[in-house]
């Protein structure tokens, strides 16, 4: 991931114009009907908040550079995300804007204007793009736009982004305001005196300090930090000086002694100047109609109807990533096997084909085979989200995430989980707070995905023959359903636990908008599913690339000439006898996977397994077992095939049987049997509760923004696999199960 | 009449007037700059399947919330 500077360079000079609104505003639409298709996506340095933006050209010449900041209510921030929209609008930034876009609804003007009359404290030039008149017109709400102009100072354009409505009033505003960099006469906030008071002091600190060169900005931000900064390490806010926390420590604490509510002096002086502008310029009937969303959620937030409509939709979202992507997933393995033996046939054998074949090619593969879930899950979740469905869904399901310390905005991601851990960690970006995000993401990978099936079919199959059972039920399908089970069960324990140590402090709020139902723009849904994939294409892609060469290279070297001599040797004696066609085949292949078997052997996979077999033994696994779990951090599915490999079975999957009859005769070097039924236990739950997926890892690091929690992730995970499987292998053996 | 009671006991469909906000200061920020400032009327519009969260409805627009967090928004 490479952080992208802010600045464009003094080179173009193009004015910078920032777009801010409320969620659920239409902003991205806004956004996107003023750009049209030219948006680059990048990371804001250090911290894993999207930044969008785009050259846009306003007509007579005029460019822009135009920024999307994060959705936000309000300017007070907790959140190192919070705090850089905040940062860009007071220039702290590299770039000061030359003016300020701000997105209000329509249909919630109250709300909209209290972000603005915080950006119109800034003293930029600000234009309002007043969107969604045309619900507000059916709601019966009118709005003076010419009123609001002459009350705020800005400039106001009625628009339906959705519709393309007003997009080129919004051009020319923006334009104008560009080039005159008006600053009209915004309205004055009525203040408490003690609150003006402590603002002029900490305001002439800033001053004096030099951390600002405007008074405006500097009272901005000086009430900025009164609402946002806490004491007692809560916030996450970085880079304010000593001086700066200790002067606002000073200040609460006096207020605290006089009894005041600062932060109500603060939000209160705004609203009563909302509510003022409110009776100006809006008229809205007294009594609401019944809209449609009232309609549709008597049915959609029903105690009864909600739960159905909830669990089918649920079911709709699972059912896609499981089986809808099934075709897409098979086509992209055909392609990438195809390649593979093209290469194969043009190229000469050799250590650099392998590199290409089973290092860069395969890599490429395990980059490219997520993009249908990816793709997929993110449609549905924007389709969702767009429509206003996602937030209901929450609200709905809240109650039940909240016992083990989840926003319910986490269901779907942790839903995800069971198809595919990768898109799954990409959607914990629905959630709003940094602290739900990483929880969410840390025991998601503990939800068992689809690639930890073959494994369960494999040591099912292998362990326990067709006859056995438990009652009525076959002793696999037990198996089975007992994985899954305890997949959820560690999954919410695990968030009970790291919620309350890890993570520690005060479960965030649930303060959810459920805005009005609403139709999504196709358009902005597509383009926001193509970011996504571009996103991890780029950033999880390479590192997912550059760990199966890594893997590639562990499991394939040093090579022994030794193995590949003898093998050499044995396939000259097969060319050279009398055989019928058929049986020389089969030969040659016996003695190719006896190669590739001892060769695997000798490798330094192999080797790490070896030295690892007195670590592992106690949970019932031999050093070739532990060369299959090596070989799985690829992706969970290939333990199948390294298994194989490591036991002379080529093209094994996990219907194969000389597979499974290997592993049923596979013994210790004591001549015990390997694969006893409590062996193939223990196997199953260290592949539910192991981090075996570089994957995973790859793309929590894109997510959380560095290596320090994908690391902890893999560390608490591996200890919890190990320690369950140790219990699971010597409580059962000490009981007597499974040694026959 | 004129009694402060949590918003979390007003009944389904009433509408209250916000007199007080308070709990954990993050929380109570978070709510009033949402527009639940003393004086602004709120509707309790319905619960959610489970009993919880509640679903307001405050300056026209829908807002939900957990009980625990309407304990501490008093009305009259």
């Amino acid at each position: 991931m490479t952080p992208t500077v802010l600045a464009q360079g003094p080179r173009t000079r193009q004015a910078l114009v920032l777009v801010a609104g409320n969620p659920n505003s239409g902003k991205s639409t806004v956004f996107n009907a003023l750009s049209g298709a030219r948006t680059r996506v990048a990371n804001y340095p250090g911290v894993t908040i999207e930044r969008r933006s785009a050259t846009v050209a306003l007509g007579g010449g005029t460019s822009i550079e135009l920024t999307d900041l994060p959705g936000t209510y309000s300017l007070s921030a907790r959140s190192r995300e919070e705090q850089i929209a905040v940062e860009s609008l007071l220039g702290r930034g590299p770039r000061r804007p030359d003016a300020i876009l701000v997105v209000a609804d329509a249909t919630a003007l109250a709300r909209a204007l209290y972000l603005t009359l915080e950006i119109l404290e800034i003293g930029r030039p600000v234009v309002i793009a007043l969107n969604m008149t045309d619900e507000a017109a059916r709601e019966g709400i009118s709005i003076d736009a010419a009123r609001l102009e002459r009350l705020t100072g800005a400039r106001v354009v009625p628009t339906v982004a959705s519709k393309g409505v007003g997009t080129a009033a919004l051009k020319a505003a923006l334009a104008e305001a560009v080039r005159t960099q008006a600053l009209p006469q915004r309205p004055e906030v009525t203040r408490p005196p003690a609150l003006q008071a402590d603002l002029a002091e900490l305001e002439a600190q800033i001053l004096a300090e030099r951390l600002m060169d405007r008074p405006e900005e500097a009272r901005v931000w000086a009430q900025w930090l009164l609402l946002s900064l806490d004491h007692d390490g809560a916030d996450e806010l970085t880079g304010i000086p000593a001086t700066i926390r200790e002067a606002v420590h000073r200040i609460h604490q006096r207020g605290a002694e006089a009894g005041r509510n600062m932060d109500l002096e603060i939000i209160g002086a705004r609203y009563a100047l909302v509510d003022r502008l409110m009776g100006e310029v809006c008229e809205a009937p007294a009594a609401k109609r019944k809209s449609w969303t009232d309609r549709l959620d008597a049915v959609l937030t029903h105690k009864v109807g909600g739960a159905l409509a909830f669990a089918a939709v649920m079911m709709v979202v699972f059912q896609a990533l499981f089986s809808w992507s099934e075709p897409a997933i098979a086509a992209i393995e055909d392609a990438i096997a195809a390649v593979q033996s093209w290469v194969g046939g043009v190229m000469p054998a050799g250590p650099l084909t392998s590199l290409i074949i089973d290092g860069v090619i395969a890599g490429v593969g395990n980059v490219v085979v997520f993009v249908p879930q990816i793709a997929l899950l993110f449609l549905f979740i924007g389709l969702l989200e767009d429509l206003g469905y996602l937030a209901r869904a929450a609200f709905v399901i809240d109650r039940v995430m909240r016992a083990v310390g989840l926003h319910g905005k986490a269901f779907v991601p942790m839903l995800s989980g069971f198809s595919c851990a990768v898109p799954a960690v990409m959607a914990t970006r629905t959630l709003e707070s940094r602290t739900d995000r990483l929880l969410t993401m840390l025991v998601l990978p503990l939800t068992s995905c689809s690639a930890r099936l073959p494994v369960y079919v494999l040591v099912t199959a292998t362990v326990f023959g067709p006859g056995a059972s438990v009652g009525f039920l076959s002793a696999g399908a037990v198996a089975l359903f007992s994985m899954y089970a305890l997949s959820v069960v560690a999954a919410l324990v695990a968030a009970a636990v790291l919620r309350r140590t890890v993570l520690k402090g005060p479960v965030p709020a649930l303060v959810l908008e459920l805005p009005p139902y609403r139709m999504p723009v196709l358009r902005v849904l597509l383009r926001g599913v193509w970011q996504r994939v571009k996103t991890f294409l780029v950033d999880a892609g390479t590192v997912i690339l550059a760990l199966t060469i890594v893997l590639w290279a562990l499991l394939s070297y040093p090579k022994s000439d030794v193995v590949a001599a003898q093998a050499e040797a044995e396939r000259a004696a097969v060319a050279a006898a009398s055989l019928a066609d058929e049986d020389r085949e089969a030969r040659q292949a016996e003695i190719d996977s006896r190669e590739s078997g001892a060769q695997l052997r000798n490798s330094v996979a192999g080797r790490i397994g070896r030295l690892m077999e007195p670590v592992i033994a106690p949970l019932g696994f031999d050093w070739r077992i532990g060369v299959g779990i090596l070989g799985a951090f690829a992706a969970r599915e290939v333990f199948v095939g390294t298994l194989g490999v490591v036991f002379d079975i080529s093209d094994a999957d996990e219907t194969n049987e000389p597979l499974r009859e290997v592993l049923r005769r596979a013994t210790w070097p004591d001549g015990a049997p390997l694969m006893t039924p409590l062996a193939g236990i223990s196997l199953m739950v260290f592949f539910v509760l192991a981090c075996q997926c570089m994957s995973t890892v790859a793309v929590v690091k894109r997510e959380s923004g560095g290596w320090r929690w994908p690391l902890f992730m893999v560390a608490y995970m591996t200890v919890l696999a190990y320690t369950a499987s140790l219990l699971v292998y010597q409580v059962g053996s000490r009981l007597g199960w499974g040694l026959g | 009449m004129h009694h402060h009671r949590p918003l979390a006991r007003v009944p389904v469909g009433s509408t209250a007037i916000v007199s007080r906000v308070s709990g954990t200061r993050s929380v109570v920020r978070r709510l009033m700059e949402m527009g639940l400032v003393p004086g602004t009327p709120v509707t309790v519009q319905r619960t959610a399947p489970l009993g919880d969260p509640v679903e307001l409805r405050v300056r026209n627009y829908a807002l939900s919330i957990r009980r625990a967090d309407a304990l501490g928004i008093e009305v009259e």
